[in-house]
């Protein structure tokens, strides 16, 4: 009898300690510092309001090899921030991931992410943020010192270009080093000029790798960015400062005096760089963004951009409930306000960002007609992250374009499923 | 008390029974996955293999460890050598051997990037941060990209890191050797007339042989795998491709796990008869004893 009330007592407190269990749900995350900070303080109100503990597994940037093994492995974690939509894609091809159609804060987020989230109709990806890629970065002090105007045309853009060579002046910062990655802020240029030349829809047909990589539409966008980024009077340092100064070191060309650069394209997470190497700055004032201008009138100004992405992988109740909560304005004005992200969620109120510039690159991304993935995010790792970046690390290495092109294509040819 | 004839086998066990489980099976493992596709899960015969030896990017990566193999060699075993023989008549030995063995105690990744901002560029007119282009701007030179001068240039700049990490190590076996040649001999050869040169190289060479062999085989099994000077370097790009690194991005960046495995088994493949040498003449040795 004894033993029994005993066995009775243990299964009250298994029981009691599954319930404990089931309160808890396991996020992997690729962020590390600042922004793994940004993140707890994002989920916090989450805990405190269902009482469900969140664990952050903090796998770092080790998580787009880390992600694929524990998902072979049965064994991933409930939630996950995925790497891009390339791997998303994956995953759902595998079926390790579920299905978000019914999150109830999807209604506040607009179609072009739900669609850059979705698969055959289906949400499985949620962004929770974004930058914005499509932005020239400029000292407006050492433009009005020296009568230099922000340009709306691509020809006006070339023409100020120009003018400042005559005034003995460099007019860009280009920074392609970036260790094992070295290259990816060369492909967001092209991928810029690709949608203001060839159109979205080309666009999307060469990330799809529909037309191959020596299609006339896409030389074309290496040839306008080779204008720039050849020519040795163009780029502070030329070609070889160009390759070995590292993107996150390129801003400080444009705050020396007399300036070494006059203008630097980058994405909105730039700015931290901009004020960690000088802190005295003031956005707006000495330093402030326009939009990287159009080039054929047909096209317009399109914005590219990428994003953080979460997916589900243990579709518990409690996984659901903080995949709904990261989605809402609630989580994204935490998450985007302490990092000067721009949100995704429409409800998000404009004065949480930290600063103006921010403030107007998320007007400029929430009025966006046509809005496109960064490109090399969605082609496979051996194109996206692979070839295009050393493609773009040749070409300005000079060597001759047509072989860089054909070198992606091979490539291309042997890593797109058939 | 007999041994009874299966006793051996009992304290071999242990051993055999770890090298199977975590270095026979992986191999094997490895070899099985190298003809699979990129998430191992169709047969594709050769294809892999193919895709080695006709990928550019992969023959330059085969080129890269042969002048790899070749100059790293050379040097770090000569330069071992002459500072081994050289060294021994410094009064300041000791100080001087420790200064030029202290690159082994720095990790490859460690020693990389300190030789990345030696190779630093700026832009000619800003103040240098490398100490190669300080110099050569001070004398009036132009600032140069070393790391990025293809195909050469930036090769050499590599193998230079590795050069001066390794060197130290192969002095240190290789003047351990030395002392232990009986000074008798030198000075016989003295005596007998011949120059400081013709002792080198009829004495001290040929007794020192064995070990140079050795330090020599050791050299090119490890810098045939060399990746992290590569990977922090410059991953490759520029021509600078090698083996090692076009293994971890098919594995870790690209997913190709058969890929992967079949430029693994190819690497093995290159190591394996540098092993045999070295243990052939290990053998050979313990049998003279």
């Amino acid at each position: 009898m004894r033993k029994g009330r005993w066995c009775l007592a243990l299964a009250a407190v298994l029981l009691l300690s599954l319930g404990a269990v089931a309160q808890q749900v396991t996020i992997a995350v690729v962020w590390s510092g600042n922004e793994l900070d940004a993140f707890k303080a994002t989920i916090a109100p989450f805990e405190q309001q269902t009482g469900i503990t969140v664990n952050i597994d903090a796998v770092g940037r080790d998580l787009p090899t880390v992600l694929p093994v524990r998902v072979a492995a049965g064994n991933p974690p409930d939630l996950a921030a995925l790497p891009n939509p390339g791997q998303m894609k994956e995953f759902v091809a595998q079926g390790a991931l579920a299905q978000l159609d019914d999150l109830s804060n999807l209604a506040d987020t607009p179609k072009a992410f739900v669609d850059l989230g979705s698969v055959d109709g289906h949400v499985y990806g949620l962004f929770i943020g974004a930058d914005l890629k499509s932005l020239v970065w400029y000292n407006p002090k050492a433009f009005a010192a020296k009568g230099y105007a922000v340009p709306t045309s691509w020809a006006g853009l070339v023409a100020l270009s120009q003018q400042m060579i005559a005034n003995g002046d460099t007019p860009w910062s280009i920074g392609l080093e970036s260790g094992a990655a070295s290259g990816w802020p060369g492909t967001d240029w092209i991928e810029d000029i690709m949608l203001r030349t060839a159109g979205p829809d080309l666009y999307d047909k060469w990330v799809a790798h529909e037309i191959p990589w020596t299609h006339p539409a896409v030389k074309t966008a290496f040839q306008y960015f080779g204008q720039i980024a050849l020519n040795n009077n163009m780029v502070y340092g030329g070609t070889t400062g160009e390759l070995t100064t590292n993107f996150g070191d390129a801003p400080n060309a444009l705050f020396t005096v007399p300036p070494d650069a006059y203008m630097l394209k980058q994405a909105t997470f730039i700015q931290s760089f901009i004020l960690t190497a000088n802190p005295d700055l003031v956005p707006v004032e000495d330093y402030n963004i326009f939009l990287f201008p159009p080039i054929s009138p047909v096209w317009g100004t399109p914005l590219l951009g990428s994003g953080d992405l979460v997916g589900v992988f243990n579709p518990t109740p409690e996984a659901m409930a903080l995949a709904d909560y990261l989605a809402s304005a609630q989580a994204q004005e935490i998450w985007c306000g302490t990092l000067g992200k721009l949100a995704v969620n429409t409800q998000v109120d404009p004065s949480i960002y930290p600063d103006p510039i921010t403030a107007s690159a998320a007007s400029m991304l929430a009025t966006a007609e046509i809005f496109r993935f960064d490109g090399s995010d969605l082609m496979p790792a051996a194109v996206g992250s692979g070839t295009f970046w050393s493609g773009v690390l040749d070409y300005i290495n000079g060597i001759p374009l047509d072989t860089v092109l054909e070198s992606i294509e091979a490539s291309a040819v042997d890593a797109y499923p058939q | 008390m007999r041994t009874k004839r299966w006793t051996p086998w009992v304290y071999v066990a242990p051993a055999l029974a770890l090298l199977t489980l975590f270095l026979v099976y992986p191999s094997i493992d490895t070899i099985r996955i190298s003809f699979y596709d990129r998430s191992v899960s169709s047969f594709v015969g050769f294809q892999n293999y193919i895709y080695s030896f006709t990928n550019p990017t992969m023959l330059t990566a085969f080129r890269n460890n042969a002048i790899w193999v070749l100059l790293f060699t050379v040097f770090t075993v000569c330069l071992g050598l002459l500072l081994a023989v050289l060294l021994d008549r410094v009064r300041y030995e000791r100080i001087v051997k420790s200064v030029i063995f202290i690159p082994m105690a720095i990790s490859m990744v460690g020693a990389s990037t300190i030789w990345k901002f030696v190779y630093a560029f700026r832009p000619a007119g800003a103040q240098q941060i490398g100490l190669l282009n300080g110099i050569v701007v001070a004398l009036g030179g132009q600032p140069v990209g070393w790391l990025i001068e293809r195909p050469w240039v930036n090769n050499f700049c590599l193998i230079a890191v590795g050069v001066w990490l390794w060197t130290g190590f192969c002095m240190v076996l290789l003047s351990a050797a030395y002392k232990n040649i009986p000074r008798q001999l030198m000075e016989a050869a003295r005596i007998d007339g011949a120059n400081e040169w013709q002792v080198f190289r009829k004495v001290i060479l040929p007794l020192l042989w064995p070990t140079v062999a050795v330090v020599m085989t050791t050299m090119v099994v490890f810098v045939l795998k060399i990746f992290d000077i590569v990977y922090v370097m410059t991953n490759g790009n520029y021509s600078t491709e090698v083996i090692a690194n076009r293994m971890y991005k098919e594995q870790f960046s690209f997913s190709n796990y058969g890929r992967a495995a079949a430029i693994a088994v190819i690497l093995l493949m290159l190591i394996v008869p540098m092993m045999v040498i070295n243990i052939r003449r290990f053998r050979r040795q313990e049998a003279i004893r």
